[in-house]
C-alpha cells in the first residue's frame, strides 16, 4: 500500500482494537468522571453543574465512610483466607495420582459455575432456620449461628462465599508455581540436610513469590468489585454492614437514580482499583526474575 | 574417604526396567567414573547412592553401612547437579551456607569454612551476588563449593560440565582432578563424554541397558576391552570392527570361533601396495573415502569389501592414491564372538609360510 508509510502501518494495523478499546473503555471513563461534576437523576435533559460538590457530600456520609471500611475489611479477609487456603492445599495437591486429580478438579468447579448461582446455593446453606450449615453445626452442638441475618457474621458469611469460590483457582495457580520450581533445587535441599519447614520458608516461598503476589493483587482487585454476592443475598444489610462500593454506588444509580453521585463514587473505586493496579506493576517490574 | 558398594541393586520404574542388577564396588578415595549412552542407568545408578531415588531391590553400603533407609542428607554425600541447582534466592554466600547452617555449625566457624572454599575455587569477589548474576563457569563454582564446604565422604558429579563451553570444560576437568587429589574424597562422576572419562578417572566403569559392560583403569579400557560395547564406545574414532568372515587372509589359532575382528585405528599404517614389511601385519585393502586432517593427526575413512574403516596417522600424512593397504600388526587385532564377548584366547597368525612363498 504505497499510500500508507510504514511508520503509520502499525497505527493502521490496531486501529479497530482501539477503536474498541476507546468506545467501550475510555469514552465511559471519561463521561463518568464528566457525571461526578453534575447532578442528574437520568432522564432530565439537563444536568446541574455542582463542581465538587458529590464528593463533599460523599465524605461527609457517614454510609459511604462505613461502605469504604466494609470494602476494605472484606477484601483484606477474603485475600488472607483465599491464599492461606490455597497454599497449603496446593502443597497436598502437588503431586500425581488419580485421587489428587479429582480433589484439584473439584474445588475447581465453583469457579466456573455463575455467581448467582452460588448465591442462591448459599443463602439456603446458610439459612438460619433451614440451612445445611446450621444443621451440621446442631450436630456438633454448635449454633444456631445467624449468619446473613447477623451484622456481626454477614460480612464474614459473604467473605466464606467468595473464598470458597476462588478456591479452586487459586490453588490451580499456586499447584503451576510449585510446578515451576526445579525439583533439583528440592533435592539439592534435601542433600543439604534441610528440614521440610526450613525448605518450604527459604525455598519454595521465595521462589512462589511472584505466585504469591499475583495472586493476592488479583483477589484484592476482584473483592473491591464484589457485587453479585451481595446484590443477591443480603442487598448490603443488615443495617449497612455488607454494603460495600460497587454495591452502593448500584444503589444510587439504579435505585436512587442520582447518577452523578454515583459516578464520584465510581471515580473513588476507580482511583482505589487504578492505584492498586499500579502498585501491582511497579513491584512487578522490580521483583527479582528467578531464573 | 568411603568404599560404596551396591549389592544386587534394581531398578524399576512405572513396571519399566532400567536396572535389571547391578553389582558395583566404588573404591575409597577413586575418582571412579560411569559413562555410557543416554537412558544407561548412569545417573539412576548415582541417583540411588546420592539417596534421592530409591532402589526397588538390593543394598547400597557407604563404608561398609547400609545406607537403604537413610535419608539423602544423613548420607554424608554431597552433589553436584547438572545444571547446578543454585538457590537463586540466595546470595553465593547464602548458598555455600545453607546445608552448614542446617548442621547447625556455628556462625564463626561458617564464616572461616565458607572463606576457605572460596579462596579455593575463586569466588572470593562474587561472595554477595545472585547466581543470575554470575556466568555458567562462576555457577559451576559456586555448585562445587557449595558441595565441598561440607566435607562429604563422597562427592557425586552428574554431567557437571556439560553446561560448559568447550575451552572452560578443558579447563574445569584439571581443576577438578587437583580437587580431588586436594579432598581425598570418593568421587563418583557420570557423564556420557568418553573423553571425558578417559581424561579424568582413575577408574571408569562402561554401562549400557542398565549393566556394567566393564569397570577397570582408563588405559586398561582402551587396551584391552571385555567386549565389543567397550570397544565400540572408547576412542575416537571408535574402534574398527568388521566380520571375520568378509575378510581375506587373516587366520586365527586359540580357543573359539571369532565374529567380529577389531583394531584400533591408530594401530593401522597406510601403504600404497601390499608390501613384505612390516612382516607381522595383516594387510587390508580399501578405497580412501574422506580424509580428515586435524593438525597433528590425520584420519582417513577406507571402504572395503567387509565395510569401512577408519585409520588414523600421526604427524605423517598418506602420500600415496585413493587406493590403499593397511596394516595391522597381528597382536593389535581384537576377537569377538558373536554375542560381543572379547576372545582373549584367539590370536592372529601370520600366514603359512609355504603359502606365503608361492608369490
Amino acid at each position: 500500500m504505497p499510500f500508507i508509510t510504514n511508520r503509520l502501518k502499525p497505527y493502521a494495523m490496531i486501529a479497530p482494537a482501539l477503536a474498541v478499546f476507546a468506545l467501550f473503555y475510555l469514552y465511559p471513563i471519561g463521561y463518568m468522571i464528566h457525571l461526578g461534576f453534575h447532578e442528574w437523576n437520568f432522564i432530565s435533559p439537563d444536568k446541574t453543574w455542582v463542581g465538587l460538590g458529590n464528593y463533599r457530600e460523599m465524605l461527609a456520609d457517614d454510609t459511604f465512610l462505613q461502605v469504604l471500611r466494609n470494602s476494605a475489611l472484606y477484601t483484606v479477609m477474603t485475600v488472607l483466607l483465599a491464599t492461606g487456603t490455597a497454599l497449603p492445599l496446593a502443597l497436598w495437591l502437588n503431586r500425581k495420582s488419580a485421587f489428587h486429580a479429582f480433589v484439584q478438579g473439584a474445588i475447581f468447579s465453583p469457579h466456573i459455575i455463575s455467581l448467582v448461582s452460588i448465591s442462591l446455593l448459599w443463602s439456603w446453606l446458610m439459612d438460619p432456620e433451614y440451612g445445611l450449615l446450621n444443621g451440621l453445626l446442631h450436630l456438633l452442638g454448635i449454633g444456631p449461628l445467624e449468619w446473613l441475618n447477623d451484622p456481626d457474621t454477614a460480612l464474614i458469611s459473604l467473605v466464606i462465599v467468595a473464598v470458597w469460590k476462588s478456591l479452586g483457582y487459586n490453588t490451580l495457580v499456586f499447584i503451576a508455581g510449585l510446578q515451576s520450581i526445579p525439583p533439583e533445587l528440592l533435592e539439592a535441599a534435601a542433600l543439604d540436610r534441610s528440614k521440610p519447614w526450613t525448605t518450604f520458608r527459604r525455598i519454595i516461598l521465595p521462589m512462589l513469590s511472584p505466585t504469591l503476589f499475583f495472586l493476592v493483587i488479583i483477589n484484592l482487585i476482584g473483592s473491591f468489585q464484589v457485587f453479585e454476592t451481595i446484590a443477591i443475598m443480603t442487598q448490603g444489610g443488615p443495617v449497612n454492614s455488607t454494603n460495600t462500593l460497587v454495591y452502593y454506588i448500584y444503589e444510587y444509580g439504579f435505585r436512587y437514580f442520582k447518577i452523578g453521585y454515583a459516578s464520584a463514587a465510581g471515580v473513588m473505586l476507580l482511583v482505589i482499583v487504578g492505584t492498586l493496579t499500579l502498585v501491582y506493576f511497579r513491584l512487578l517490574s522490580r521483583r527479582v526474575h528467578y531464573r | 574417604m568411603a568404599r560404596i558398594e551396591l549389592i544386587d541393586v534394581v531398578k524399576r520404574f512405572k513396571g519399566e526396567t532400567v536396572i535389571p542388577k547391578l553389582n558395583l564396588t566404588i573404591r575409597e578415595g577413586s575418582f571412579t567414573v560411569l559413562v555410557g549412552p543416554s537412558g544407561c542407568g548412569k545417573t539412576t545408578t548415582l541417583r540411588m547412592i546420592a539417596g534421592l531415588e530409591r532402589q526397588t531391590s538390593g543394598d547400597i553400603l557407604i563404608d561398609g553401612a547400609c545406607v537403604n533407609d537413610t535419608e539423602p542428607g544423613k548420607r554424608d554425600v554431597a552433589m553436584v547437579f547438572q545444571n547446578y541447582a543454585l538457590y537463586p534466592n540466595m546470595t553465593v554466600r547464602g548458598n555455600i551456607e545453607f546445608g552448614l547452617k542446617n548442621r547447625g555449625v556455628p556462625r564463626q566457624e561458617r564464616e572461616r569454612l565458607v572463606r576457605d572454599i572460596c579462596e579455593i575455587v575463586g569466588l572470593t569477589p562474587h561472595l554477595d551476588k545472585k547466581p543470575h548474576s554470575l556466568s555458567g563457569g562462576q555457577r559451576q563454582r559456586v555448585a562445587l563449593a557449595r558441595a565441598m564446604v561440607k566435607k562429604p565422604k563422597v562427592f557425586i558429579l552428574d554431567e557437571p560440565l556439560s553446561n560448559l563451553d568447550a575451552k572452560l570444560r578443558v579447563q574445569m576437568r584439571t581443576e577438578l582432578i587437583e580437587l580431588h587429589r586436594r579432598m581425598g574424597a570418593t568421587f563418583v562422576y557420570v557423564t556420557h563424554d568418553q573423553v571425558e572419562a578417559m581424561s579424568m578417572g582413575d577408574r571408569i566403569v562402561v554401562m549400557n541397558r542398565g549393566e556394567v559392560m566393564q569397570a577397570a583403569p582408563p588405559m586398561e579400557l582402551y587396551h584391552d576391552p571385555d567386549n565389543l560395547f567397550t570397544a565400540r564406545f572408547i576412542g575416537t574414532p571408535p574402534m574398527n570392527v568388521l566380520p571375520v568372515s568378509r575378510l581375506a587372509g587373516l587366520r586365527t589359532e586359540g580357543e573359539g570361533t571369532a565374529e567380529f575382528a577389531g583394531f584400533r585405528p591408530e594401530h593401522a599404517r597406510l601403504f600404497p601396495e601390499a608390501a613384505e614389511e612390516p612382516r607381522d601385519a595383516w594387510f587390508i585393502a580399501g578405497e580412501i573415502v574422506t580424509r580428515e586432517s586435524l593438525g597433528a593427526e590425520e584420519v582417513y575413512q577406507l571402504r572395503c569389501e567387509a565395510g569401512t574403516f577408519f585409520v588414523k596417522s600421526f604427524l605423517n600424512p598418506y602420500g600415496g592414491g585413493n587406493f590403499a593397504f593397511a596394516a595391522v600388526p597381528l597382536d593389535r587385532l581384537y576377537f569377538f564372538d558373536r554375542d560381543g564377548n572379547r576372545l582373549r584366547n584367539l590370536r592372529a597368525v601370520r600366514p603359512q609360510p609355504a603359502l606365503a612363498g608361492v608369490r
